[in-house]
């Protein structure tokens, strides 16, 4: 038998209360293409850190062609050939893309000569990339090229992928996965993290499972099926939402000809957005992040205001009010970012039920707070969504992000809207939580509520929603029904693949 | 009044003076902010410099060996508010301000016995043909060595922010931390070496005070600069060109006003004595419409967590 490219021997890692990873073992063999799947917060990032240099394992080694592998940090990792695409850009908006990829490197060439290898490599693998942009004007596609551009600059042996395709589209998956295959003709391994199956399965030569820090299992994805590695990462059997067949009422929600400037230097300005929701219609709003979001979001909770008939709640004007004067009137949103902007991490769970809840609930008289009310409303969320935390006097932060995640959605929900958007609504929740989720805002629907989902991802917007928009560059699509959909319709809406090209060699 | 009494070529060659214990600071916290650490102890770090130097160059008799204990003293300082921000995660703004609380008492109680001392004086340079010439001579060619070393530290710190690798990771640490560690570079090392830096540019800048401007020790004698130097530097949005353009506006309009003071102006001593504080923000505030070159992690600490 070949001696494997690395081999990762009963790696163990703990930190405070948590144990991220439990003596984990698997071995992944040169110009292999090896899949990581795992749930959030399987130990999948915590692994790929070690094997980085970024943290250090408690216990157990790694070999590289059979040599003891110990990283002391990154720069020892990648002298010994192994690269890495973080989850979350490791980029830096103020700079350009060939400063970007110097600091990656250990000894960079002169700017003028990196700059010409960066558009040599990039044309080499169909990533067009012009190297004096500033990376904070990139789309986020287009930031991953810049990533993965990176990598290939230092010819690795192990190119590590942390779920690379959460912020493409589908034409731009394609892309990246003609690019990755070449890679691999040229017999450079691959670690592809992710959790979605299909990706998987149509990429991989092998997959290791981990749930709960522990390796469960291996197969070889092309001969297993999505639904049993999705049971293997779960532990359990999954259930799927049920959607009944609905009326829908009159129009709840009406935009139209909605332009916002950019909220800041790195925003996105919305361009001449129009869309209607109904009484009891799902509306799934897709789109890579970055392309006007949290923009949208913001206009639809009243966080930003524009001309009062741009936004109307059946059929009144409601531009000029703000977030409480519309929660008065039924429109609730939960935004994505839990920490910090759907809710206060230092406060106790009670306190942040208070804080949307205060109008419809109640809980607010005269100006004096009823913190007993409150706290039962708190219990009632907690109790209801399955909520896993001590007590309601718990800060938020304590909270893991799923479970927090089922907080924010669930006290909006619980209100009782009669308009509610959400914003990534299941975004690292595990499937059962993502599953119970998706079927609250369904139940939510079937009362006669309209529901506007802005998500990313675009199997849960496929599952749930009755039409389907997109937003590229802070123009919205006109929606379309979502059944009958395919996957390169609603590529196409999000505005295709940016410009890739598919590899030249 | 009598305004013919002032004359210009000696008005620009003070002004220069004037401006360099601005410049100084300024500069050195430029690069701390830069590094994406917020030091509001400019002041406190600038008048502890003033009397490290006053009392070594009193005691040793040698101007430039004050200013290099100004330097040090002022990055001793500095490491205090680093052991407190960097490592013990600290708030920045309430740190730098105890920082400032902190020099302006320790340095009163230093310079008990240094009131009233007339420190040794600092030759300025000569150049036998450049320094007599008319007009150019003195405004040119006839100051000390420090206001020298004041213009070549801006051209220094451009320089290596712009094109040296050194300023390229200094600047990816203050863009963004988190990225900057992932990629494997010492983000506390970093910001530690530019907090130390910005300490001893604002000692040197306190020492000038102390030594060649004014020259005599008084308490309090940096009477604000170090609050404009770091005014300065979010006006001059982060360029080191610029704050030598605001420093020099700023010793420009000083020198100005203690002029027609002397002239007699018929504006009362205390509008004259703001102006200097006054035009120089306003015109930097008119400068700085361009907000985009912040440091986006600027105030933020940085815990390597996970």
């Amino acid at each position: 038998m070949t001696v494997p490219l690395l081999s990762l021997q009963g790696l163990t890692k703990a930190y405070p209360g948590v144990v991220a990873n439990d003596s984990v073992s698997f071995d992944i063999g040169e110009g292999e293409v090896h899949a990581l799947l795992g749930e959030n917060g399987a130990g999948k990032s915590t692994l790929v850190k070690m094997i980085y240099g970024l943290v250090k394992p408690d216990s157990g080694k790694m070999l590289l062609r059979g040599q003891p592998f110990e990283p002391a940090e990154p720069r020892a990792a990648r002298a010994d050939g192994i690269a890495m695409v973080f989850q979350h850009f490791s980029l830096f908006d103020a700079l350009n893309v060939a400063e970007n990829i110097a600091l990656g490197m250990e000894n960079p060439p002169e700017l003028r000569d990196l700059a010409a290898r960066i558009r040599e490599v990039s044309e080499t693998y169909g990533l067009p990339l012009d190297p004096f942009r500033t990376v904070g004007d990139l789309s986020a596609g287009e930031r991953q090229r810049v990533e993965i551009i990176r990598c290939l600059l230092q010819d690795p042996k192990l190119l590590i992928m942390d779920e690379p395709t959460s912020v493409l589209t589908p034409q731009e998956v394609d892309i990246l996965f003609k690019t990755l295959q070449k890679l691999q003709s040229e017999g450079t391994s691959i670690l592809y993290i992710s959790h979605k199956l299909e990706e998987i399965r149509t990429l991989c030569d092998h997959a290791t499972i981990l749930r709960l820090g522990k390796n469960v299992g291996e197969c070889t994805p092309a001969e297993t099926s999505a639904r049993d590695m999705a049971e293997m990462m779960v532990g359990s059997t999954l259930q799927t939402p049920e959607r009944g067949s609905r009326e829908f009422g009159g129009v709840a929600m009406d935009i139209s000809g909605l332009s916002v400037p950019a909220p800041s230097a790195f925003g996105t300005a919305l361009k001449n957005v129009h869309m209607t929701v109904r009484k009891g219609e799902i509306l799934g709003i897709g789109g890579v992040a970055g392309n006007g979001q949290d923009e949208l979001l913001g206009v639809l909770s009243g966080e930003v205001l524009t001309d009062a008939d741009a936004v109307k709640l059946h059929g009144q004007p409601v531009g000029r009010l703000g977030p409480t004067a519309r929660r008065r009137l039924g429109v609730l949103a939960a935004p994505e970012e839990r920490l910090g902007h759907a809710a206060a991490p230092d406060m106790s769970l009670t306190e942040n039920a208070m804080l949307t809840g205060s109008v419809r609930e109640g809980l607010e008289k005269n100006g004096f707070l009823d913190w007993a009310a409150t706290k039962d409303f708190a219990e009632r969320i907690i109790k209801a969504f399955d909520v896993r935390t001590p007590g309601p006097g718990n800060a938020a932060r304590s909270l893991s992000g799923g479970n927090l995640q089922k907080f924010v959605i669930g006290r909006e929900v619980l209100q009782d809207p009669d308009v509610l958007v959400v914003n990534q609504p299941t975004w690292g929740v595990d499937a059962a939580a993502a599953a119970s989720i998706r079927q609250s805002l369904l139940d939510l629907a079937a009362k006669g509520a309209a529901v506007i989902c802005i998500s990313q991802d675009l199997d849960e917007l496929m599952e749930i929603s009755d039409s389907f928009a997109a937003l590229n560059e802070g123009r919205l699509s006109a929606p379309r029904e979502a059944a009958g959909l395919t996957v390169d319709e609603i590529g196409l809406m999000m505005g295709g693949a940016h410009g890739m090209e598919v590899a030249h060699v | 009044m009598d305004l013919s009494a002032i004359n210009p070529v000696l008005l620009i060659a003070s002004l220069m003076v004037a401006a360099t214990p601005l410049l100084l600071a300024a500069i050195g916290e430029l690069v701390v902010e830069k590094s994406g650490v917020l030091n509001l102890g400019v002041e406190g770090m600038m008048i502890t410099g003033a009397i490290a130097g006053f009392a070594v160059a009193v005691e040793s008799g040698s101007p430039l060996l004050g200013f290099v204990a100004a330097a040090i003293a002022g990055a001793a300082l500095s490491v205090l508010f680093a052991i407190l921000t960097q490592f013990a995660q600290a708030n920045q703004v309430a740190s730098g301000l105890s920082l400032t609380l902190f020099g302006l008492g320790l340095s009163a109680l230093l310079g008990q016995s240094y009131v009233g001392v007339k420190p040794p004086q600092m030759g300025d340079i000569h150049i036998p043909v450049l320094s007599d010439l008319p007009v150019v001579g003195p405004i040119l060619f006839g100051h000390d060595i420090i206001l020298y070393f004041g213009i070549v530290l801006t051209a220094a710190v451009w320089w290596v922010l712009k094109y040296s690798r050194l300023g390229l990771v200094l600047r990816a640490v203050g863009e963004n931390h988190d990225a900057a560690h992932a990629l494997g570079y010492k983000v506390l090392k970093i910001r530690l070496m530019a907090i130390m830096f910005g300490g001893a540019c604002a000692g040197l800048g306190g020492a000038y005070i102390s030594l060649i401007r004014v020259p005599q020790w008084t308490e309090g004698m940096t009477a604000g600069i170090g609050w404009i130097a770091l005014a300065l530097v979010v006006f001059a949005s982060w360029k080191p060109w610029r704050a030598l353009l605001g420093a020099y506006l700023f010793g420009g309009v000083t020198v100005v006003q203690l002029n027609l003071q002397a002239a007699g102006v018929a504006i009362p001593v205390e509008y004259l004595a703001m102006s200097p504080y006054l035009i120089t923000i306003i015109v930097l505030v008119i400068l700085s419409a361009d907000k985009s070159s912040a440091p986006a992690s600027l105030g933020r600490n940085f815990h390597a967590s996970r």
